[in-house]
């Protein structure tokens, strides 16, 4: 029990690295680049959420569409929505909150013809968060989805 | 994983016909716990020589009492005295108390009792006597195998609570919660259980992926949780006595928020579709799923009455998180939360009138409960973020985890589990292995 815990240990370290280059925050919606990292060249992984929200900026519809002009060029890759939420609220809504915020990604890929087939949904809600920290900037990093290649 | 099944008879060596002269009231806050005296269990040479040799205990006799004193003093309601102080040996106060010399340490009530070693079993009388009164008041014996020795001194600190306060006790109980380690942005966390004082913990899966919410049936040895196994989040089944572990119905999406009914046969819980989560239970007989809310809105953290009648949960339909009541089968939905700010995982008390809450307002996080109309809101602890709080099966003390704000470079995150009475006194920390959070209570073992 204990090998595999430590293993597990071992490969949560060595994972993904990001980048700090100072964020800032607009009305209540991250709008840095600090956490943000790409699905492929120039095409941002991600898009941001004020609290208690899930609708989509303007930004994020911008970020989106690029996402979804790539995966209709690279038209064998599926992707994993993974939604988020920041660390203040309870955990069970904000599983449902990560889910919906998910689900508002995957809607506005869909009306740019990604079918849903290649679409998933994983909520963690606020079992993931990038910054670890307890302040407004780091909970902005937090709320988001964040779309990753499946295969 | 298998536990021993539990050999414990009881009996009753006088009938009781004193009549209470102490009594405690739990309904107030208690700012002045009732003075007692825990006098070491008294032990024969051979006896004791006996269970060092099985259990490995120097003095079990001793270890018991240690266990009902440390009940008693969590309790907030008692005050047990130090041993220093006692003037009569263990043996002849279990004979036959000088009640002077207890009322001279000022000692309102007094538990004596004897250990002995008979037959390969564990045998302990007890007995509970009113100083000032001069009068017994109860005495019991246990007769169980030794490795059950924790457990008698529970069962013995829930009798002497019941005989005092005429309420039923808790100690005889465990938690099940979730163990966490590592950074804050890749926790690792296990299911673990103990028991309520602490002791035997154990941890039931290896942190190989992400489990959360674990909760007792109330009438088994059954944890509902919500694993993601293969990154797909479900509501599972677990056997803490075979390990065995299930998927509770095939839902095409995230299923989580899972609890028991009061007859422990449904499990009821939020399913994720297309960013709404509605609540549906399932049959654990039958296997039959039933949809109990279709609503666009976040429904989740749904808890039923003790009657089963009810089902209480939290919905941001109005637009924001708030507590909503509705029959069990979903009809006469009303909102019952209209203080400030936003409402989340209500859950009802086992004795049926009030309903437990957190609230977020204004940055801070408060544990509280309300009746079950919604009136008399009473906040019971306020911190930076706490949440989940559940029952002691005789509803007197809420138990839920608390986490601490971290720096400025996000260091010093913490997790842990705490407890306070319903009057919102004797709030204290839950000593865990690790750092602990989503704690559930469970039933008292022996009924």
């Amino acid at each position: 029990m204990l090998v595999l815990a430590t293993c597990l240990v071992l490969t949560a370290c060595a994972s993904k690295k990001v980048e700090t280059l100072g964020g800032q925050i607009q009305g209540d919606v991250y709008t840095g680049t600090d956490s943000v990292e790409y699905l492929a060249d120039g095409v941002k992984d991600r898009v941001f959420f004020a609290t208690n929200e899930s609708i989509l900026t303007t930004a994020s519809r911008e970020t989106l569409r690029a996402q979804a002009a790539w995966l209709r060029k690279n038209s064998s890759i599926n992707v994993v929505l993974e939604g988020h939420a920041d660390e203040r609220g309870t955990r069970e809504y904000n599983l449902a909150l990560g889910e919906r915020r998910a689900n508002a990604a995957k809607d506005y890929l869909m009306t740019y013809g990604i079918s849903s087939d290649r679409i998933s949904v994983l909520s963690y809600g606020k079992e993931r968060p990038v910054d670890s920290g307890s302040n407004p900037l780091a909970w902005s990093k937090n709320r988001r989805s964040v779309t990753v290649k499946a295969n | 994983m298998i536990r021993k099944i539990l050999l414990l008879t009881i009996i009753i060596i006088l009938p009781v016909r004193t009549y209470a002269l102490i009594e405690v009231d739990i309904t107030r806050g208690n700012l002045d716990p009732l003075p007692l005296a825990v006098s070491p269990l008294s032990i024969d040479d051979k006896s004791k020589k006996s269970f060092e040799k099985i259990i490995n205990i120097e003095n079990i006799g001793s270890e018991i009492s240690i266990i009902v004193e440390n009940n008693l003093k969590t309790s907030g309601l008692f005050n047990p005295l130090s041993k220093d102080a006692f003037l009569q040996a263990p043996d002849i106060a279990n004979l036959k108390p000088r009640f002077e010399d207890w009322s001279l340490i000022k000692a309102q009530a007094l538990i004596t009792g004897k250990v002995s070693y008979i037959n390969e079993k564990l045998r302990v009388e007890f007995r509970l006597w009113d100083v000032l009164a001069a009068k017994e008041m109860m005495a019991l014996a246990f007769t169980t195998v030794p490795s059950n020795w924790r457990r008698v001194g529970h069962i013995i600190s829930d009798k002497i609570y019941e005989r005092l306060t005429g309420e039923k006790g808790y100690f005889d109980t465990r938690i099940i919660y979730v163990a966490e380690e590592g950074p804050k942005t890749q926790r690792i966390k296990k299911l673990a259980i103990m028991d309520q004082d602490g002791f035997n913990n154990k941890f039931l899966t290896l942190g190989n992926e992400l489990v959360l919410t674990p909760r007792f049936n109330p009438t088994s040895q059954m944890v509902t949780y919500l694993s993601y196994f293969r990154n797909l989040p479900r509501v599972y089944l677990l056997d803490i006595e075979t390990g065995t572990q299930e998927v509770v119905g095939d839902f095409p999406g995230m299923t989580f928020a899972p609890r028991f009914s009061p007859n422990g046969k449904k499990i009821i819980m939020s399913f994720a579709k297309d960013g709404k989560s509605d609540i549906y239970t399932m049959d654990l007989e039958n296997r039959v799923v039933e949809r109990i809310t279709n609503h666009p809105s976040i429904d989740t953290s749904p808890s039923y009455s003790p009657d089963g009648k009810y089902i209480c949960f939290n919905s941001d339909r109005s637009g924001y998180q708030q507590i909503y009541v509705m029959k069990s089968d979903g009809s006469n939905l009303k909102r019952i939360s209209f203080g400030k700010g936003l409402y989340g995982t209500p859950v009802w008390s086992p004795r049926g009138d009030l309903i437990a809450f957190t609230k977020l307002h204004k940055g801070k996080f408060y544990i509280g409960v309300m009746r079950v109309d919604g009136s008399g809101e009473r906040l019971l602890t306020e911190n930076f973020y706490q949440e989940a709080p559940s029952w002691s099966p005789n509803g007197r003390v809420l138990i839920f985890y608390r986490e601490t704000k971290t720096n400025a470079k996000g260091e010093g995150f913490s997790a842990k589990l705490w407890s306070i009475d319903l009057t919102g006194y004797n709030e204290r920390l839950v000593e865990t292995p690790t750092d602990a959070s989503d704690p559930s209570w469970s039933s008292l073992l022996s009924k």
